[in-house]
């Protein structure tokens, strides 16, 4: 399998504040790939360094073999690398429908196509889409009124919407109701498996993260700690002294 | 869709009807289809797409200096027109005034959505409240700038020529300007907001930083959204410099605290972010203000004041805004009530 997102000695402070030191990781095209690590430990950091939230300090980023660490946000997501957020974020005043007709993909669009009306066939794929993350009867709610969980499988279901090569998922599961968990769990495996998109994942739940990824990195203190398999994660050491604050 | 036809009928025919019904309220009239232009483009930046401008009136005094200038300019030498103020003689031919009518408005138009581009690809930048600041910034620079400018007429001002026709007749066709391009913004809007550009502003509104995430072309979106605007509101300037003949920079063109924020008011009045609502808040408030300028002179500006107040503190939704909470199903909105409501799907 080729890479598709390549970080290779990235650093990142704020202020005083070291979030990321010399971190050089690989996610793999078509696979799953976990990214875990205690509160604090700069997983989030990386993420929006990835998507060109902020510039970093040192190394270099690559998405497709292209350098993207100078490109900004909206430049990195017409790529096809997209992100969703740890507090989710959606279009609160606008009903899940046009959350999802919104979210097509603007890569593929020309300005002028922005003074079209969107025809039966996007109806149909953002019905599709908010069947598939269950919200379906929901379609018509103002999705500021929905709950946490509803609005964070909103948000997975509009970045779906946006064809991304590559998606990072911020806690998918985190506020979610644990009998949903296996549902979504299901549905990140499809979405990797029938749509082709290549998941990045910070998780904290062990099970999800276990059950799902191919390849864990481990951050620890804003260094990388541990790679390796689901099974050699759990076995390392270092690993569960960081999780449980030895140092 | 049938009660929907009959519904806009009557009221196109009630906006051609109106200035013959009354014909003592022709200015009045006129002057409520300027308000309603200069809401509904406050709206499209304001409520659809979440930038509060207090800047929209420099489109509206530039609008007016553009025509003038053409108007002028296209049979005379500005400078030496406005240098003569009044005392030299420079007559205009009827095809002179109304070539330089509409080449003023189209032309205060263009210059003014151009000119919003400029100012939009810096003031952009800016969020919030921020924006509201700099964009107001923006307009009183520009008045007194120009009024500093005396090829233009300086503090002075700059007039026109009158209308060659008869009094009457001259106050219809104002009526009609106004009363026309109001009618095609109204039109243009209901179609724009109902394409993915609509669906674009709002999302810029509700959470630009996850639209920009999502990958638009947020800047794209801001700057059509409010040259758009500006484009509207020049044509309505240029129409008001026509209208009024003789305007000054500072009180009239660009007023910053009378139609500048006449404006904001009206919008706020009647609902944010709405199609109707700048239409329904600029038809209530130019009642209330012309009832309050006529029978509670002296009080008149403590009456707007609380107006304002009441509106925001109360109906935070305007007048719209609070019948879509109060009747949802009217407005094709599925709220807390779980009853389903059937949209319309292509």
């Amino acid at each position: 399998m080729s890479t598709i997102i390549d970080v290779q000695n990235v650093s990142k402070s704020f202020g005083g504040v070291t979030a990321n030191r010399n971190i050089s990781l690989s996610v793999k095209k078509g696979a799953i790939t976990g990214l875990i690590g205690p509160n604090g430990s700069g997983k989030t950091t990386l993420f929006n360094s990835i998507v060109g939230y902020h510039p970093i300090d040192a190394g270099k980023i690559q998405f497709e073999g292209r350098e993207i660490s100078k490109l900004p946000v909206q430049e990195i997501a017409r790529l096809g690398l997209l992100r969703t957020f740890q507090q989710t974020r959606i279009y609160a005043q606008m009903h899940g429908l046009d959350n999802m007709l919104i979210s097509l993909p603007h890569r593929k669009m020309r300005f002028s196509d922005a003074f079209g009306r969107n025809g039966a066939a996007e109806y149909e794929r953002a019905e599709a889409l908010l069947e598939f993350v269950g919200l379906y009867e929901k379609r018509f709610l103002r999705a500021g009124s929905l709950s946490f969980g509803q609005q964070k499988l909103l948000e997975f279901a509009m970045a779906l919407m946006n064809e991304p090569t590559g998606l990072l998922l911020d806690e998918p599961t985190a506020g979610i109701n644990p009998t949903l968990i296996n549902g979504l769990i299901d549905r990140l495996q499809r979405a990797n498996a029938e749509f082709g998109i290549t998941l990045f994942v910070i998780e904290h739940n062990m099970r999800v993260i276990m059950n799902m990824a191919d390849q864990i990195y481990c951050l620890a203190h804003g260094e990388l700690l541990a790679q390796g398999s689901p099974d050699d994660i759990q076995k390392d050491q270092r690993v569960i002294d960081a999780y449980l604050g030895a140092h | 869709m049938k009660h929907k036809a009959f519904f806009y009928l009557i009221l196109l025919v009630a906006m051609v009807a109106a200035p013959f019904v009354f014909p003592d309220f022709r200015t009045q009239l006129a002057t409520l289809w300027l308000m309603i232009i200069v809401a509904l483009t406050w709206d499209m930046t304001g409520g659809q797409m979440g930038y509060n401008s207090l800047g929209n009136i420099t489109f509206y005094g530039t609008g007016m200096y553009v025509a003038a200038v053409i108007t002028i300019g296209l049979v005379y030498d500005v400078g030496d027109y406005t240098g003569a103020a009044g005392g030299g003689i420079h007559a205009f031919s009827e095809a002179q005034y109304f070539s330089g009518m509409f080449l003023g408005m189209l032309g205060a138009g263009l210059f003014c959505a151009i000119m919003a581009v400029l100012i939009g690809y810096i003031t952009f930048g800016l969020r919030g409240p921020y924006f509201a600041i700099g964009t107001l910034g923006v307009a009183i620079a520009t008045g007194e700038l120009v009024s500093n400018w005396e090829w233009v007429g300086g503090g002075q001002g700059i007039a026109l020529p009158v209308y060659p026709g008869d009094l009457d007749t001259g106050k219809l066709l104002f009526y009609f300007l106004y009363a026309g391009t109001g009618v095609l913004l109204f039109v243009f809007l209901k179609w724009l907001y109902a394409t993915r550009f609509g669906g674009a502003i709002n999302a810029i509104r509700d959470d630009e930083e996850k639209a920009e995430a999502m990958g638009v072309h947020t800047l794209q979106y801001k700057l059509a959204t409010w040259a758009m605007a500006a484009f509207f509101v020049g044509v309505a300037g240029a129409i008001s410099a026509f209208q009024l003949i003789h305007f000054e920079p500072l009180e009239t063109a660009y007023q910053t605290i009378n139609l500048g924020i006449f404006m904001v008011v009206c919008v706020l009045l009647g609902g944010k972010g709405t199609l109707w609502g700048p239409v329904v808040g600029a038809i209530l408030f130019h009642v209330f203000k012309e009832v309050t300028w006529n029978y509670l002179l002296g009080w008149q500006w403590v009456a707007l004041g609380a107006l304002i107040v009441a509106t925001v503190v109360y109906f935070e939704g305007g007048v719209v805004g609070w019948l879509i909470s109060k009747k949802p199903q009217w407005f094709h909105v599925q709220g807390k009530s779980s009853e389903t409501v059937s949209e319309e799907r292509p």
